[in-house]
């Protein structure tokens, strides 16, 4: 890993317009499907974004791979802009491997045609060459390339996924987003995959941008990690820093949702219950977004959006968007019952 | 490190080194031989392939039986009260009002009720399929304006519309009464293909493997070619195989109200409305009966189409 940025994203907004009408569709509301977004991934790295459903991780994926044109913001890679309609070259270097095994691969062409759609858009190989480098991927991802003319209905999940990374790979890419690559699949093959996705990590030197919503997948993979909410990034650290110290008070309920190995440290962690629903995204809440299910909202967190910044006592490179950070060893239950005895309006649910 | 090199360390153990080609079979070969195991597809072929010879050998019953296509045989073919006789050694099918020879009219009207249903089908399939795909995968004000007229197509009193044009564009030729009749079927039957070509497209545009496509930069021209059409086939066939038979009875309604193919060319639908129905019973069951039997084939056939391509039919796992 270098710390060469290899992808800055910078205050991406991506909203999708909900239109109605019969004939002249007019747009009457918009999804805040990602709502500014900052970002930076170094060359080398992996970086993680994790998230609840609807919080806008594969959007922001989408919009990197230059799949949705963004509303707002920019996305420079490699220090270039790539703007509305992303290049050639762009292609080329960045690939997406896709959640749906099933879904991802064109269930009517043969696996060897459908890892050889790179080199047949990009020109770069033909004839004898082009089948050689696609059984040459096929035994790279682990398959047996003698099934080259087999369709994905005769794969299971796990390999179909495999034919999706050498489709990836076919370009010798230098950023890979991984849109919950392992979520589709059955436990013991999501390792399988994962240690193949890390194998060609250190093999190829690639970066990743892997999105998951599964925080020990997360955590095995990333050298650092975003956690997302409702479109825009609470809290981003270093893998084992944000494991350790979460400050963002969401990223301490997800934390604490994830189960435990130890039993005893299970008894012993305090467990946070959010209440209600996350808020839609078509009208999200004012200021932090989060302060509707917050313990530790205060009136300020209605009105005012805190930063993304490196909260009191943190490393360089641990950015929080809160306005009263977690401190380690503190336990939200009480904090929120401090605040319970000023208002009436119970927002959370806490157990021990 | 290249990727050869690379490949070379990551050999995996369930490699067989025998060099022997694994084919995989495409979904169409599935289908087919699924289809092949269907009892009742199997007969359909069997009796459309009868009733496609009997109409190619229309001229060889004309020669056996000397009685050639469009003759007249008013003394010997009707009784003294001017009635058409029945079926008998001379005409096996009987005659008709005119007295000329039912079967071999009925071999020559063959050709005429196939070849306007299928090439009406095949029209209206080829035409579905473009404003369909058109529709769906373009969208926007071109999706809107293609949709809304298909259901202006099909919310049309067909039957009505086509008399009117028919009569309309009253033909001089026989010929140019079988080109309307084909121009007025296919309108009629396009938009039902259409719509479901744009249902489909619509869909599988919105398949990931459409945006890994992009994500590659496939151009929008091989995304539809490549990615789209292919998975197109299984439907189209599918209704296309059930289009047959509502052609086929569209051209016989329409030449049956006299609005169709113009006489003296045969086609089972003009002969049902030649029938003088309290008299000669075989007026009405030779053009009728064939008329039952290609339409219940291709139902049939198309049943059996609909359900090989169908992955989660009861065939797959009840194969031989």
């Amino acid at each position: 890993m270098s710390d060469e940025i290899l992808v800055k994203v910078e205050n991406v907004r991506k909203h999708f317009p909900i239109k109605q009408g019969i004939l002249f569709k007019r747009e009457v509301a918009r999804v805040h499907a990602v709502d500014g977004v900052d970002l930076e991934v170094r060359r080398g790295e992996t970086l993680g974004i994790v998230g609840e459903s609807g919080c806008g991780k594969s959007t922001l994926a989408r919009c990197i791979t230059g799949l949705h044109s963004i509303t707002d913001g920019r996305i420079l890679f490699e220090g270039k802009d790539i703007g509305r309609a992303p290049d050639k070259a762009f292609r080329r270097d960045v690939q997406m491997i896709f959640q749906d095994p099933y879904g991802s691969l064109n269930p009517r062409r043969r696996v060897g045609s459908i890892i050889a759609d790179p080199f047949d858009i990009h020109g770069t190989a033909t004839g004898a060459e082009r089948k050689k480098r696609v059984q040459e991927l096929m035994e790279l991802v682990g398959l047996n390339p003698e099934h080259y003319n087999r369709f994905p209905a005769e794969f299971s999940g796990g390999q179909r996924q495999r034919i999706g990374v050498a489709r990836a790979l076919a370009l010798k890419p230098k950023l890979i987003v991984c849109d919950e690559p392992v979520s589709a699949l059955d436990v013991s093959i999501q390792a399988q995959v994962i240690n193949l996705l890390k194998d060609l990590q250190d093999e190829l030197g690639l970066t990743y941008i892997f999105i998951a919503h599964d925080l020990s997948v997360v955590r095995y993979v990333s050298d650092r990690v975003a956690v997302m909410y409702l479109g825009k990034v609470g809290e981003a650290a270093e893998g084992e820093e944000l494991y350790a110290r979460p400050r963002h008070p969401y990223t301490n309920a997800l934390l604490s949702a994830a189960s435990v190995a130890d039993p005893d440290r299970a008894e012993r962690r305090e467990r946070i219950i959010l209440t209600g629903d996350v808020p839609s995204p078509i009208k999200p809440p004012s200021g932090c977004r989060f302060h509707t299910r917050c313990p530790k909202a205060q009136e300020i967190c209605a009105t005012a959006e805190p930063p993304l910044t490196v909260a009191a006592g943190d490393t360089a490179g641990h950015l929080t968007a809160c306005h009263f950070p977690v401190e380690l060893g503190e336990r939200l239950a009480e904090a929120h019952a401090a605040i319970q005895q000023e208002s009436t309006e119970p927002t959370l649910g806490v157990t021990e | 490190m290249s990727l050869s090199e690379l490949a070379a360390d990551a050999v995996p153990a369930d490699v067989e080194p025998t060099g022997r080609q694994i084919q995989g079979r495409s979904p169409f070969r599935l289908a087919l031989s699924r289809l092949l195991h269907d009892k009742m597809a199997v007969i359909s072929v069997i009796v459309l392939f009868l009733i496609v010879l009997f109409a190619v050998l229309a001229p060889l019953f004309a020669s056996i039986t000397h009685h050639p296509y469009g003759a007249q045989y008013p003394d010997t073919a009707r009784d003294s009260w001017g009635l058409p006789k029945g079926p008998s050694g001379d005409f096996w099918l009987g005659a008709d009002p005119l007295g000329r020879d039912v079967l071999v009219r009925a071999a020559y009207g063959a050709r005429i009720s196939l070849g306007v249903g299928i090439a009406a089908t095949i029209l209206s399939t080829i035409l579905g399929v473009i404003i369909g795909v058109l529709a769906g995968f373009v969208g926007g004000l071109v999706d809107t304006v293609l949709a809304r007229f298909m259901d202006v197509v099909l919310s049309f009193p067909y039957l009505l519309v086509a008399i009117v044009i028919a009569t309309t564009f009253k033909p001089h030729s026989t010929w140019l009464s079988v080109l309307i009749t084909i121009g007025v079927i296919a309108f009629f039957s396009f938009a039902a293909m259409a719509r479901i070509v744009r249902g489909q497209v619509i869909s599988l545009k919105e398949k990931e493997f459409i945006e890994a496509a992009r994500s590659l930069g496939a151009s929008r021209m091989r995304i539809m070619f490549v990615d789209i059409v292919p998975n197109l086939v299984a439907p189209v066939t599918v209704l296309g195989s059930l289009l047959v038979p509502t052609a086929i009875v569209f051209e016989a309604t329409l030449s049956f109200l006299g609005v169709g193919i113009q006489p003296p060319m045969p086609s089972w639908g003009s002969m049902l409305n030649d029938a003088d129905y309290r008299s000669s019973l075989w007026l009405l069951f030779v053009p009728g009966g064939l008329l039952l039997l290609t339409t219940l084939a291709f139902n049939l056939l198309g049943d059996g189409i609909r359900d090989a391509f169908d992955p989660r039919s009861e065939r797959l796992i009840t194969r031989k």
